[in-house]
């Protein structure tokens, strides 16, 4: 008994403050398990001729770094600072006020200080001062400077993948300060030293190479699809086989792989089949889908500018090559904010494309004018608002529904209604979370920016936390039973979330509401949801 | 103690000790009154476009505005034009409110209702005050001090110093603004001791500034309050600067060490700011995430260094597939 | 009785007490701001703990039983178990320092062997919440290892592997980074 630690001898053990007043930079580096993402796989690394592919690991001294990378750090750092104006004013004035210590889900849920915005920043600009500014060479660490060392690479790697870019801190800062800028730019200086995770690196090959994250080769890609035709018309009676690469179609449908292999994203694929078979019988608007631009996502946005832009370039070439007259993309989080704000300016002009009409409404998205490429759930509302969508939105009367603003499309983007508004009328039971959660305020899934994977699923749960909060209340308060989402990786991660938590609620895209909702021409009276299971005011018949 | 704040306390009490030294012990006036002060106007101003050049000049490749509320789509939705601006007449005001009410740091003053039910403000709130209160209260100060550098005084500043002063407590006037800017800088120091999360990420550069305003108000109100030096001298001395009349060695001599502490700390400040966190005065209005406005899709936004890169290209994705794809029914390019 | 009477008398303060230990076991920014923000929707984990906290402190003082108590130190030690900063006696040792609140706090108003007896059989249902406490962090940490094992995507990555429809280069399996 004796040599077992009394209480108090625990808790000084584990006593890692900063002792009188002590400073971050002198707490080491301590990379635990379940914090941090397998690291990338060399062959994934090749694919794309990413710099120092080898196998390495993380919790080895050695991280088989190539002899000069310190310079290969500081010039991969003056380089960007005379390209990126975002991260020269990051940089140099941060008034460290404090006001983003504590909007981070990830500081909130794992109570590591190093996961405060502003020091996740100070992180970077320690060295940055160290190196590039006249205060930091004379003063050292007196101005904050320190000296690029193998401690600080590490926290940066392990601290740049321990941010899901979602920018919830960046609205919260006096002077728009944005971390999401600083992980994406802190991570590129990585990944010149071929320091990437592998839940990045393979699917940004596999997408190089098959389009698609997940390595889905083209006839699979339409047996797949071919499956859910199949489950649809067992369902409802309708055939709803779509197009596949068909030249002088009128739009041409990306969505996420995810929504194609993974459930629930599956079901929301199922929403969108059915809504273009019903607009193809209804109205003759012709969509077509590719399989050589068959991911929307991007994991490329999570490596660096150029890998995104690499990726991205599919969407443009494809709607070039099959003659289309603009895009439709689905519903994901972190491809509409390569689409909102990078894809144009990357890719474009995409002087082949029309700006995009509605031809069923006559609507002008305008706002769309340039980049030719109208988000699904926009599409959709202006659809149910010129009456121009058969609904029955009684089919999802056993749902009672909460909304998920995914990072992105949030503060990314600004798409708050679009997707209420399209709930709203294909389900009636739908209650808003606390507004301190929220919209802008909303909290990431805490699996954003390529952090979906399974090893870490200690810092995807702690990072959940404040979101899966939210849900829990809700569950109690309004009986919410269902988190619907406008985001892929949402759907993919959210379910380990809600189950973890325990908030009682499951997780649901929003098309595949209008999936269900959706009368189809000619279809036989459904017995069940897309998920096969008894809609609504059934049960009791089946029970009968 | 820690060195954070130990050094940069240290360092401007040594600056003080120069200042008195220098001007009082060795007599060296001319410098501590003329020289130096002209010197930190010329590296404020200079050192300050240089910054601003050097920011402007560094390409902004990307549009990236953070958005925090409704954009324009479709048009019965209702936009928030302030929070997520479709045109720049959006983004002005969006700039505005942020750099004339401090909109983001407001955000996270959010009242909030305790579970027993009392309504509770956590401290950010008093941040947002004691910020709005600093900024605007140094602004009223640097205002007032107009006097000193203009005759005749033009209409507004009169009147701006009638309601700084209309608290009167005997002579001479008391400025309100003065006071109210030490309390505010004295709460934003406090603060950053004693909050444990603004203490583990503060630096001696954010500590340095506070010490120095804190020193130049307390010099000032000393000067003022306590000492009484010669308004009228000060006057001719600090006119005679902005009209490039050097005053007398005389007229230097009148006024006390107290004078050319407050000087010194002065140019220290205006020297100090180019190449600090205190840019953030210029910075902000280059801020990327802020000044542009939330069109992406509807307007391109061009990037001066944007570069052509590898894709992998539809045709090699066809010679890849070719077989797999005419075999499953997919259209082809090619047909071999 | 009349030591359950008295802890009743003085919750709040030993409450509070014992709130201050649980976040004296974060760093202490993060204590801090686990005790400043009193919004428990983004301040999730100590707005979880006061009511965790506070629910105990009445169950065990009213010698709840087991299958009342599980529900109500649940949420918090499944915060405690994803915090992969403690160890599991870390992440549960709190409970045990209740006890000692309790000495300081009552220490002056136990006099006679009743009370002694009392405050014997009060430390015996702390020790009982500890080992309550001990079953939640276990199946905490199977299901993260069950949620790790199953882990949807992969395990359709894996299904499609298995059919041939994905490249081969994703067969080799990623470095672990397990092996220290």
């Amino acid at each position: 008994m004796s040599d077992l630690p009394k209480n108090d001898e625990l808790f000084s053990k584990l006593d890692h403050r900063p002792s009188g007043g002590g400073d971050w930079m002198d707490t080491p580096i301590d990379i635990r398990p379940g914090m941090y993402c397998y690291t990338a796989n060399p062959k994934s690394m090749e694919t794309l001729s990413a710099p120092n592919a080898r196998k390495w690991n993380p919790m080895e001294e050695d991280w088989l770094l190539p002899d000069n990378w310190q310079e290969i750090i500081h010039e991969g750092l003056k380089d960007r600072l005379e390209r990126f104006r975002s991260l020269k004013i990051f940089m140099d004035i941060c008034v460290r006020c404090g006001a983003c210590s504590d909007k981070c889900h990830y500081f909130i849920g794992t109570g590591d200080p190093k996961n405060m915005p502003v020091l996740r920043a100070e992180l970077l600009r320690s060295v940055y001062r160290n190196d590039f500014t006249t205060a930091g060479k004379i003063f050292g660490r007196v101005a904050g400077a320190r000296p690029m060392t193998l401690e600080v690479l590490k926290e940066w790697w392990y601290y740049f993948f321990q941010c899901s870019e979602c920018r919830r801190c960046s609205i919260f800062c006096p002077y728009g300060i944005d971390t999401a800028e600083i992980t994406i730019l802190g991570r590129e200086l990585l990944n010149l030293l071929g320091l990437n995770i592998d839940w990045i690196a393979t699917p940004v090959s596999n997408c190089y190479q098959t389009g698609n994250h997940l390595g889905i080769q083209p006839h699979a890609f339409k047996d797949m699809l071919e499956f859910f035709v199949e489950d649809i018309e067992d369902i409802t009676g309708v055939n709803v086989m779509p197009n596949f690469n068909k030249k002088g179609a009128d739009i041409l449908f990306i969505t996420p792989s995810g929504d194609v292999f993974a459930d629930p994203g599956t079901y929301t694929c199922m929403g969108y089949l059915m809504l273009f078979h019903f607009l193809k019988e209804k109205y003759g608007l012709d969509v077509t889908w590719s399989t050589y631009a068959s991911e929307g996502g991007n994991f490329g946005f999570f490596t660096s500018h150029e890998t995104m832009k690499r990726l991205n370039a599919k969407m443009y070439a494809e709607a070039k090559r099959l003659g289309v007259k603009w895009i439709i993309g689905g519903e994901c989080g972190h491809m509409w904010r390569v689409i909102h704000q990078y894809m144009d300016t990357m890719n474009g002009p995409a002087d082949h494309l029309e700006a995009p009409v509605n031809p069923i409404t006559g609507t002008k998205f305008e706002n769309a004018a340039s980049t030719k490429m109208v988000h699904i759930a926009e599409f959709t509302a202006d659809l149910i608002k010129h009456g121009k969508l058969d609904l029955d939105p009684s089919r999802n009367d056993n749902l009672r529904l909460t909304f998920h603003d995914s990072c992105n499309p949030s503060r990314g983007m600004g798409l708050l209604e679009e997707p209420r508004y399209v709930i709203r009328n294909v389900a009636k039971h739908f209650y808003d979370m606390p507004a301190n959660t929220i919209r802008e305020n909303t909290f990431c899934c805490g699996s954003g920016s390529g952090l979906n994977a399974g090893e870490d699923m200690e810092l995807r749960m702690a990072g959940g936390l404040p979101r899966a909060n939210a849900v829990k209340h809700m569950n109690q308060k309004y009986d919410v039973n269902m988190l619907a989402c406008v985001c892929a990786i949402d759907r993919a991660a959210l379910p380990d979330l809600m189950s973890y938590w325990d908030t009682g609620a499951d997780v649901i895209g929003v098309h595949e509401l209008v999936g269900n909702a959706l009368i189809l021409p000619g279809e036989k009276e459904r017995e069940t949801d897309l998920r096969g299971e008894d809609l609504p005011g059934r049960e009791e018949e089946a029970d009968e | 103690m820690n060195g954070k704040y130990l050094y940069p306390f240290l360092a401007v009490c040594l600056l003080a000790l120069i200042a008195w030294v220098g001007s009082d012990v060795f007599g060296l006036r001319l410098l501590f009154g003329v020289i130096l002060p002209y010197a930190a106007v010329v590296v404020f101003f200079v050192g300050f476009v240089k910054r601003m050049l050097d920011w402007a000049r560094s390409p902004v490749p990307f549009r990236i505005p953070s958005t925090a509320g409704q954009a324009k789509t479709l048009d019965w939705l209702p936009q928030n034009k302030i929070d997520s601006p479709f045109t720049t007449a959006g983004v002005v005001a969006r700039m505005f409110l942020e750099v004339v009410t401090f909109r983001s740091l407001f955000r996270n003053t959010k009242m909030k209702i305790n579970p027993d039910g009392r309504i509770a403000y956590d401290l950010e709130v008093f941040l947002w005050l004691a910020a709005l209160a600093f900024h605007y209260t140094f602004l009223v100060v640097l205002l007032r001090h107009a006097r000193f550098f203009l005759d005749p005084l033009p209409l507004p500043f009169e009147i701006l110093e009638t309601i700084d002063t209309f608290v009167q407590i005997g002579q001479p006037t008391i400025s309100l603004s003065s006071f109210v800017l030490l309390a505010a800088v004295l709460y934003l120091f406090i603060r950053r001791l004693y909050i444990a999360n603004v203490r583990y990420i503060s630096l001696a550069s954010d500590y340095f500034p506070l010490f120095l305003i804190i020193g130049i108000v307390l010099s000032g109100i000393l000067m003022r309050y306590f000492f009484k030096v010669d308004v009228a001298t000060a006057k001719e001395i600090t006119y005679g600067l902005t009209t490039f009349q050097l005053p007398a060695l005389a007229k230097l001599k009148e006024v006390g060490a107290i004078f050319y502490i407050h000087m010194f700390f002065v140019s220290v400040l205006l020297a100090y700011f180019p190449w600090s966190k205190l840019m953030h005065l210029g910075g902000i209005f280059l801020s990327p995430t802020r000044n542009l406005a939330n069109n992406n899709r509807a307007v391109r936004h061009v990037n001066p260094w944007n570069y052509p890169v590898k894709v992998h290209t539809y045709e090699e994705y066809e010679d890849d597939f070719r077989e797999k794809m005419i075999e499953a029914g997919l259209p082809v390019d090619k047909k071999e | 009785m009349r030591l359950e009477k008295l802890i009743a008398k003085h919750k709040k303060q030993i409450l509070n007490q014992w709130f201050e230990v649980l976040t004296g076991t974060y760093p202490s920014d993060t204590a801090r701001f686990l005790k400043a923000n009193p919004d428990s929707f983004t301040n999730p984990v100590g707005g979880t703990a006061r009511r965790s906290m506070e629910t105990l402190l009445e169950a065990l003082i009213k010698n709840a039983p087991p299958e009342e108590l599980t529900p109500l130190l649940d949420p918090l030690i499944r915060i405690r178990a994803v915090q992969t900063m403690f160890t599991p006696s870390q992440a549960t040792a709190f409970i045990l320092d209740l006890k000692s609140i309790l000495h300081t706090n009552l220490a002056n108003k136990i006099n006679d062997p009743q009370d002694r007896l009392e405050m014997q059989a009060i430390e015996k249902r702390i020790d009982r919440l500890l080992l309550i406490a001990f079953d939640i962090f276990v199946r905490c940490r199977e299901k993260i290892y069950h949620l790790k094992a199953t882990e949807e995507q992969s395990k359709i990555y894996r299904a499609f592997a298995r059919a041939g429809l994905v490249r081969e280069n994703i067969d080799d399996q990623p470095e672990t980074g397990t092996s220290k």
